[in-house]
């Protein structure tokens, strides 16, 4: 046990995965109650104002004393304890932060992720590794300007996340990739992943070629004297932080990423539901206007259009900078401009997949795709949207690529075809089975759309003629299903049946099936599930793949080890 | 190519086409039904919900609306007749331990049925109400990481009930699996 502990342990990069309770960032609480402080300084300074400007510009305005408290302390020549009273509220706060700081620490075995913190009232929060949902890495705008980043560690359970709020940029990738080094249960990794990383950030000197992730490691490591000086590497680090991509590029597939499109975002943003009722609002706000006369009606209106105005935009921007890669530890999913947020999903953990096209995206061929997560993160996703929301738009070639990614097991080659069949097809090809024509009553369009597909790996629900959408459940994370029928249903001999998955923006069910169908269905669904979840080991999706790679070492025993791979890891 | 073909996938449908009620191919006799004596649970429990609503449904009569009568009316029959069906909605609710999976049915107007695996287990609940505990029954409620799979049974003896919880807390035990 201990030996595989610390082969584990010699493979990460970081220091934080030996299971010591560690500190994080020192300026976290000046992050989290900032906000607080700053608003707290701009009520003192907008009070004090016009006394400050009479202090420093005698007879500059038009000052009347008015505030009695103030003129108190002046008249009975206080001032020294008023200041001193100020400048120990100064250190008290100062001194709380500091104690905050102090008391929150968090540890990292090879089992758990622990945080504890709070001063008066302790907080202790435990993640188990192998439940692990995805690891976010969120960059809010002020922390980021200071090179700090939130990384956030999503549990199964409704915002069941253990936030590590904040660690330098570079630590919180770093620990990332140790968090779900460790997560996978692989126990010989390294050798593949970090060493390269390593070996480029000791070869290379200029911090702008240097990726950032490699290069903060490896900053500590630099001895003082080094032609890098302390400042300017700091300053260079950060710009390169701010500007580098999202995604660190030697862990991705470069082929595999889908670029946001910067006019098929904005052209899906206006198509979209929340622009629609943008415009619906404005034209009656118009009418209404025009009709009545009374312009006052603006006042009405106004929240709601500052509110959707603010989505609008803000899903845009949020989205520019979308990106999505496969990594060895699960798709990487980031997006933001300005506050970026970098979220890593481990293979196995999506739950279902829904590709939906609403009817004004049909022309320009667009397609979205959520997901039913395990966890519900606090984070938002693309444009306020919940985090389920993996691709806010794409074309056909962009859901095929995303959708491998999401399902590398469903979707292959062998079943493309079916997906296709699935997005635009209609009928009963490609072992689709659709709703019998006695259905048209309850699916006037959708008779011949309204069908389920079974593959060796996945259950394809394909639904609407109108709006479409295609509901993808891996075997594996079916957690029951259900077949069921009122009486329009009986009257028509149909039947209704649904799979069910944790809860999520999608509910996988579908109805208006022929009876006969709905119940071999159910019975075949759940036989299937059962299996497949006896099969499934994408909890510990490294100890797999590692069965496997440790079996073609040992058929070949002189392959040779890549450089700088940690000795006895083997 | 693997199957495109769903025939391979899909065992063959049961006979009996003309049917248009839902039957799973399962033995008559591997369902087993709730006890009778949760007829009067639910007898109860409507009477007395029927009772507020119908009470409440008063409320226009009262305040001087002519045609006010006609609610209490609709209101009352409605609950009338959902008492009268309880004896057959109750035998209609039954559950069949599978070698993998609990079967649970329910519903002769509305049917339902739910097929969870052992596995997916992740709590088993026992739930009493004032009247279920004067006829010494319980309620079984399995939750799994989906809210939408509502397997409840109810009107079970309580011995049963606390029978079938350690035997389902046993098997998921062998069969756990991941969320």
């Amino acid at each position: 046990m201990s030996d595989e502990l610390n082969r584990a342990r010699a493979a990460t990069a970081t220091d934080f995965t030996d299971g010591e309770w560690h500190r994080l960032h020192r300026a976290t609480p000046l992050f989290r109650g900032g906000l607080t402080l700053l608003i707290i300084i701009g009520i003192i300074v907008a009070n004090f104002r016009e006394r400050l400007i009479e202090a420093f510009i005698p007879g500059g305005s038009e000052f009347t004393p008015d505030d009695p408290f103030l003129d108190y302390i002046i008249a009975e020549n206080l001032i020294p304890q008023a200041a001193a009273a100020v400048l120990g509220l100064l250190l008290l706060i100062i001194a709380g932060f500091w104690l905050s700081w102090r008391f929150h620490s968090f540890r990292i075995t090879d089992q758990v992720v622990e945080v504890r913190s709070g001063i008066l009232f302790r907080t202790n929060r435990k993640g188990r590794l192998d439940r692990i949902q995805g690891i976010n890495i969120v960059r809010p705008f002020i922390p980021r300007l200071f090179g700090a980043a939130k990384l956030e560690i999503s549990v199964a359970g409704n915002d069941a996340n253990v936030p590590l709020q904040y660690l330098t940029g570079a630590q919180a990738d770093a620990l990332r990739r140790d968090i779900l080094l460790l997560a996978s249960g692989a126990r010989r990794e390294a050798a593949g992943d970090a060493a390269p990383d390593a070996a480029a950030a000791r070869g290379v000197v200029d911090p702008s070629v240097v990726d950032p992730a490699a290069a903060g490691v490896e900053q500590s490591e630099i001895p003082a004297g080094t032609p890098l000086t302390l400042a300017s590497g700091v300053i260079d680090k950060r710009v390169n932080e701010f500007l580098a991509p999202e995604l660190d590029p030697s862990l991705a597939e470069p082929e595999s990423v889908v670029h946001m499109d910067p006019g098929r975002l904005i052209g899906s943003t206006v198509l979209g539901g929340p622009a629609i009722i943008f415009v619906l609002l404005t034209a009656g706000l118009i009418t209404g206007i025009s009709l009545t006369g009374e312009v006052a009606l603006v006042v009405g209106f106004i929240p709601a259009l500052i509110g959707i105005g603010g989505f609008l935009i803000s899903r845009i921007t949020r989205s520019l900078r979308y990106s999505i890669a496969a990594t060895p530890d699960g798709v990487r999913v980031g997006f933001g401009l300005l506050s970026t947020t970098n979220e890593t999903l481990p293979p196995g953990r999506i739950h279902s997949v829904k590709v939906s096209q609403p009817l004004l995206w049909r022309p320009f061929g667009w397609w979205q795709i959520a997901v039913n997560r395990a966890s519900r993160s606090s984070a938002q996703g693309a444009g306020g949207q919940a985090q389920t929301t993996i691709l806010p738009v794409g074309n056909v070639d962009d859901v095929r690529t995303v959708l491998r990614l999401l399902l590398p097991a469903g979707v292959t080659d062998d079943s493309m075809p079916m997906v296709d069949l699935g997005l635009t097809g209609s009928g009963d090809e490609g072992g689709f089975v659709p709703s019998p024509p006695r259905a048209r009553p309850l699916r006037w369009f959708s008779v011949k759309r309204n069908a389920t597909a079974l593959t060796p790996e996945l259950v394809m629900m394909r639904t609407g003629a109108i709006w479409r959408a295609l509901t993808l459940v891996p075997y594996p994370r079916i957690q029951s299903v259900a077949v069921s029928q009122g009486p329009i249903l009986r009257a028509l001999r149909l039947g209704a049946v649904d799979v069910h998955t944790v809860a999520g923006p999608i509910s996988a069910g579908i109805g208006a099936l022929d009876r006969d169908h709905a119940v071999s269905f159910f019975e075949h669904v759940s036989g299937r599930a059962i299996a497949a979840a006896e099969r499934d080991t994408s909890h510990r999706w490294g100890a797999a793949a590692d069965a496997a790679t440790q079996q073609a070492v040992s058929e070949e025993p002189a392959a040779p080890r890549p450089p700088g791979a940690p000795e006895g890891t083997a | 190519m693997t199957d495109l073909n769903p025939a391979s996938e899909t065992p063959p449908a049961p006979e009996t086409p003309t049917e248009a009620r839902i039957e799973l191919p399962v033995e008559a006799g591997e369902w087993q039904r709730v006890s009778p004596k949760y007829i009067v649970v639910d007898v109860v429990g409507w009477l007395i919900f029927g009772g507020i609503m119908t009470a409440a449904s008063f409320t226009p009569y009262w305040i001087g609306w002519s045609l006010g009568w006609i609610l209490p009316v609709v209101f009352g029959t409605i609950f009338l007749l959902v008492i009268a069906f309880t004896p057959r909605r109750v035998r209609a609710i039954g559950y069949a331990l599978r070698d993998d999976d609990l079967l649970f049915r329910r519903g002769i107007l509305f049917q339902r049925f739910v097929a969870v695996p052992y596995g997916r287990m992740q709590l088993v609940d026992i739930s009493r109400g004032p009247v279920a505990r004067m006829l010494g029954l319980a309620e079984l409620k399995f939750v799994t990481a989906a809210a939408s799979s509502g397997v409840l049974i109810p009107g079970l003896p309580l011995e049963r009930a606390e029978q079938l919880r350690d035997h389902l807390v046993a098997v998921a035990e062998t069969r756990r699996a991941g969320l």
